[in-house]
């Protein structure tokens, strides 16, 4: 395997006009589409805390300082029981492992000079949604951006939040099972388009998807759980792809 | 309710989640240079995304068969090409319609 990259060519980052301005104020916009998925999220974790005989600000303080749905879903439930601290550490670890990929990738896709109060500020806003449009930007993304495209879904995220524990029952129940279908939604227009255009993003995206369904379907592996699951399709369906399609050093984006 | 004990699941839920998040980007801040790692960090989002959405997505919306609807509506519109929002929109108009011609049926 050629361990060498080539220089970074001319057309990455902010030089290149063809790019779009990437301000605070295109990532707020840019944060608008999650920011709806959002509330229709938090707002059944909402809902599911202040059923349980909760007060709102438990429900607010955990949607404001965890911003991760399944996380925050499985941890709710082990407070309910009791749970021993070690065992909500180990849970959460075990569903939130995929940001760890995700911080990862972005750490490769953010501009060089951002600082490390920065990097440090902005991690806390890494979610799948959130990763999955910087991500999809051409060429590098700042600081500036990530910001704004942070703050919209963090609002929505709490907002929804307080609406589902304040006003249980405030939209009609077959809109808000219906409106649980719009984050997969959202990751289908973010992976189909590329993978229409590039063979190999493509494979990874089928690959993942098959290891996906047999880690649900196969008795033999129906104790794995979903965030395992979701690593171990990543990890395999990459390194498949990665020594079977390596992309050229000079590419930041695959679908290129 | 144990105040002192919600809070303090929730911070743990909080930290532990947040130095999953903050690690790789405090630690990895120069461009990786081995070509086998920034191919697999490439094809990273698709992995991920994938994984979650199949098949998770034919239980999000209720039932399977306005999950599916709405899985189906999804990707003729991201085939097309269409915006984030557009797609989400159509897959959760698309399962509620299902939902609701359904039981529109049963009775």
């Amino acid at each position: 395997m050629s361990a060498d990259c080539c220089e970074n060519p001319a057309g990455l980052g902010e030089e290149n006009p063809d790019l779009p301005d990437l301000s605070f104020q295109r990532g707020l916009k840019d944060g608008l589409p999650i920011c709806l998925g959002y509330i229709s999220v938090s707002f059944a974790f909402g809902m599911t805390v202040a059923q349980s005989g909760m007060p709102i600000w438990a429900a607010l303080f955990i949607s404001a300082t965890n911003v991760t749905s399944a996380g925050q879903f499985a941890g709710f439930d082990l407070i309910l029981h009791g749970a021993k601290y070690l065992e909500i550490a180990i849970t959460t670890l075990v569903i939130n492992l995929r940001y760890f990929l995700m911080s990862l990738s972005l750490s490769q896709k953010v501009e060089r000079g951002m600082t490390t109060l920065q990097r440090l500020v902005l991690s806390f806003g890494i979610t799948d949604e959130i990763f999955a449009v910087a991500i999809q930007q051409p060429g590098t993304v700042g600081a500036r951006y990530l910001a704004g495209l942070i703050t919209t879904p963090l609002v929505g995220w709490s907002f929804g939040t307080f609406l589902g524990a304040a006003a249980t029952g405030f939209l009609p129940e077959a809109l808000r099972t219906a409106l649980g279908i719009m984050i997969y939604g959202m990751f289908i227009a973010i992976i189909i388009p590329p993978a229409r255009q590039s063979r190999p993003v493509a494979t990874v995206v089928v690959l993942s998807a098959a290891l996906s369904c047999v880690f649900r379907y196969v008795p033999l592996f129906q104790g794995i759980s979903s965030g395992w699951a979701t690593i171990l399709c990543t990890l395999i369906a990459c390194t498949f792809a990665a020594r079977r399609y390596p992309v050229n050093c000079a590419e930041t984006e695959v679908t290129e | 309710m144990n105040t002192a004990y919600v809070v303090s699941c929730a911070l743990l839920m909080a930290g532990v989640t947040y130095v999953i998040r903050m690690l790789p980007m405090a630690v990895f801040q120069r461009r990786l240079e081995n070509r086998f790692v920034r191919s697999f960090l490439a094809y990273v989002p698709y992995a991920v995304l994938s994984a979650m959405t199949f098949p998770q997505i034919l239980y999000s919306a209720g039932g399977t068969a306005a999950s599916a609807a709405g899985l189906f509506l999804a990707m003729v519109l991201a085939f097309r090409g269409k915006g984030l929002l557009v797609v989400a929109l159509g897959a959760a108009t698309a399962a509620l319609l299902t939902q609701q011609l359904l039981l529109a049926g049963v009775r």
